[in-house]
């Protein structure tokens, strides 16, 4: 009884504690401006079947995939024996589908020994290519500190988990050697057989309770982690844009303001209300910017393939996409701090609208990264979760060049010409002056 | 051999409406290298006899480079003016051999009003060979010949049009050898998003002398390519590597019209 309760506690407080987080993530996403996708229903829930839940990204790079498609498996399959621990955590019972399924419960519990073995192996190799093969992709200096040991934690506790499986297993089937024929615990019974009853119970205990301790945490934990992937690749694969990839967002504002100076069309902007073009923090972003950033797991796989980073340039799409969910909960943090020492109108409470902090993108994004992208997409392609680390790169160009009227010395004169004489070269000679040359 | 390069507005004003029109662009029209690319598209086009026209002087920059460093209000301006030429002629079908023109006519003018068809010259002149309008000489100078193929980012990744330059590459019989980065994972030339127009940020090298050790380890003699900036960034990359055995580097149509 005793234990129903503390387990009861334990539930309510750590999933009352990750809905809590998962209400703040998810305002600091709302933070962005609204932003819908183009893409029909069906494109939407193939790009979840192929790319989230079929992984179909992750195998242009077979070895991590295939080692990620074990922890992946065994994750969802777990998910079976989670449910059974959380019913019998509750009412007190013992593996109560048992009774209810029979020999498929015996088969569902060996399937899972078989793919958290494979699980294990995954995480030991993923260890050795992040700490002993040095992975140039895991050596970037985005991933000092916080994110190299976030990477390491996850997969400790990778590993934590499936012992505690292991051992709640083996000490289940020493104990009932008849009923509970689960091969791969089996073969670790000899390491426990010589342990009395009262030991084998309370060894199972502890792989009972360690189990459901690392899950706890581990909820709670994602909310703070890279790993909130295991979530967010689904619902950022849902809303990915399919829109032509060569076609960025469009400005209407601006759009409907060179009509007007065109004479194409009336002006109906507000003259007196000149909006920021652009992007220099979340409050300006789409709010699928900044659930990409929070999808984005740091793998790496665009940064590997940034021409700009290969040829030893700053910019690094994975960093531009950290930074973004680094601003995004410091300023969630800050409102949730109520300080009037972040209101823009001293006289207003904080809020989303009168937040100031002295603090933009740009304060972790410099202007050397942005200039360095060549719109080559190569990130876009790469990610395995369709983030596009390209769109804000646009943003913050647009924000830099259109409200603060800075921009790199060199592009003065391409902008010149392409204002005076709508060529991206100034030359003395006339647009057409090759044909007279061909015609001779 | 004369080539004729009608202009669309002379012929409009006779009333005739050319099949396509050819969009030049900034390189094609400007850079003395990219011009070569330039006529040798026009010379395939006379010698089939499509009919087709160029702006001329009304044709301006697409707005591609504008909208890229993040110049907005200068895109809409060029893209708008563009659109209000092209909608006054009533044009149809734009054929470009510049893939960042292309995609930006393609994708980004529809929702400033401007509908059109959009091809770029080597998914054209694919069609043309494939129809049999195009004849190629068989087993001509380039039969066995290593040639290697770089996609550019606009043309390939960006529009996924991988298979049209490599079915020409075949039909000139060459011996096409792939770069270790190629199709979607083709390494950047360096010069996209207003690259060209500025220089590299700090870094350790180059993105054309990438480009161009990929080439050299590749063995070929010639590069096809299919952009102008491409081109131009490619050839210094390769002259600037002391290593580099002359290699060429040539659009597809500079490669076709030798076979003619």
């Amino acid at each position: 009884m005793h234990e129903q309760i503390i387990f009861s506690i334990f539930c309510i407080l750590s999933f009352g504690f990750a809905a809590k987080r998962f209400f703040a993530i998810s305002r600091n996403i709302n933070l962005g401006v609204d932003w819908a996708p183009n893409s029909t229903p069906l494109e939407k829930w193939k790009n979840v079947v192929f790319i989230a839940f079929g992984q179909k990204k992750m195998f242009t790079k077979w070895l991590p995939a295939t080692l990620h498609l074990f922890i992946y498996v065994a994750f969802i399959f777990t998910q079976i024996e989670l449910i059974e621990i959380l019913v019998d955590g509750i009412s007190g019972s013992h593996r109560v589908f048992l009774p209810v399924l029979g020999s498929f419960y015996l088969f569902i519990i060996n399937f899972i020994e078989v793919l958290s073995l494979l699980a294990l192996i995954g995480t030991f190799i993923f260890l050795a290519r992040r700490n002993l093969l040095k992975i140039p992709r895991f050596q970037s200096v985005e991933l000092k500190g916080w994110p190299a040991l976030d990477a390491l934690i996850i997969l400790l506790a990778e590993i934590v988990l499936v012992s505690f499986i292991f051992i709640m297993n083996t000490a289940d089937v020493a104990l009932h050697q008849e009923s509970y024929q689960f091969f791969l615990s089996g073969f670790l019974v000899p390491l426990v057989q010589d342990f009395d009853t009262n030991t084998l119970h309370l060894l199972e205990r502890v792989g009972w309770w360690g189990h459901i301790i690392v899950v706890f945490g581990f909820i709670i934990y994602l909310s703070y982690s890279k790993h909130l992937h295991i979530i967010f690749a689904f619902i950022n694969t849902y809303y990915a844009n399919t829109q032509p990839r060569g076609k960025i967002e469009n400005m209407p504002a601006i759009m409907d303001e060179v009509k007007s100076l065109l004479g194409i069309a009336e002006s109906n902007s507000d003259t007196n209300q000149l909006p920021d073009f652009g992007s220099n923090d979340v409050f300006n972003l789409s709010w699928k910017n900044i659930l990409d950033a929070y999808t984005c797991t740091e793998c790496g796989r665009c940064t590997e393939v940034c021409p700009a980073n290969l040829t030893g340039k700053k910019l690094s799409p994975r960093k531009i996409m950290m930074d973004i969910r680094d601003r995004a909960d410091e300023v969630g943090k800050k409102l949730d701090s109520g300080d009037v020492a972040f209101c823009q109108d001293k006289n207003l409470p904080l809020s989303p609208a009168n937040f100031s902090d002295g603090l933009s993108l740009f304060s972790q994004i410099s202007t050397e990264e942005i200039h360095a992208c060549t719109t080559c997409n190569a990130c876009v392609e790469a990610c395995p979760v369709l983030i596009n680390p390209l769109e804000p790169i646009i943003k913050m160009r647009r924000y830099e060049i259109l409200t603060l009227s800075s921009g790199p010395a060199d592009w003065v004169p391409l902008f010149n010409s392409l204002e005076n004489n709508q060529a991206a070269w100034s030359l003395s000679t006339e647009r057409s002056a090759w044909i007279a040359d061909v015609n001779d | 051999m004369s080539i004729q390069v009608p202009i669309y507005s002379t012929l409009y004003n006779e009333g005739i409406s050319p099949e396509i029109l050819f969009w030049v662009g900034c390189a094609g029209s400007f850079d003395t290298r990219a011009q070569r690319v330039t006529k040798a598209f026009c010379t395939i086009l006379n010698k089939i006899g499509v009919s087709f026209a160029v702006l001329g002087e009304e044709e301006k920059c697409t707005g591609d480079p504008a909208r890229r460093a993040g110049n907005e209000f200068l895109f809409q301006m060029l893209a708008l003016q563009n659109i209000q030429t092209l909608n006054q002629y009533g044009i149809k079908k734009i054929v470009t051999a510049c893939p960042h023109c292309f995609n930006t006519l393609k994708n980004e003018y529809p929702e400033l009003g401007g509908n059109y068809e959009v091809v770029h010259h080597t998914s054209f002149l694919n069609g043309l060979i494939s129809d049999g309008k195009l004849k190629l000489k068989g087993g001509g100078s380039f039969l066995g010949k290593k040639i290697t193929y770089h996609d550019s980012c606009y043309l390939g990744r960006i529009n996924g049009i991988y298979e049209a330059p490599r079915e020409i590459l075949e039909a000139l019989d060459a011996d096409l050898v792939e770069l270790k980065r190629c199709k979607s994972n083709g390494l950047c030339c360096g010069a996209g998003g207003a690259q060209m127009w500025k220089e590299d940020e700090p870094g350790s090298g180059r993105i054309n002398q990438a480009r161009a050790t990929d080439i050299i380890n590749s063995g070929a003699e010639i590069v096809a390519a299919n952009c102008p900036f491409c081109i131009t960034m490619l050839q210094d990359g390769l002259t600037s590597d002391s290593s580099e055995k002359n290699i060429m580097v040539l659009d597809l149509s500079e490669l076709i019209v030798q076979q003619l």
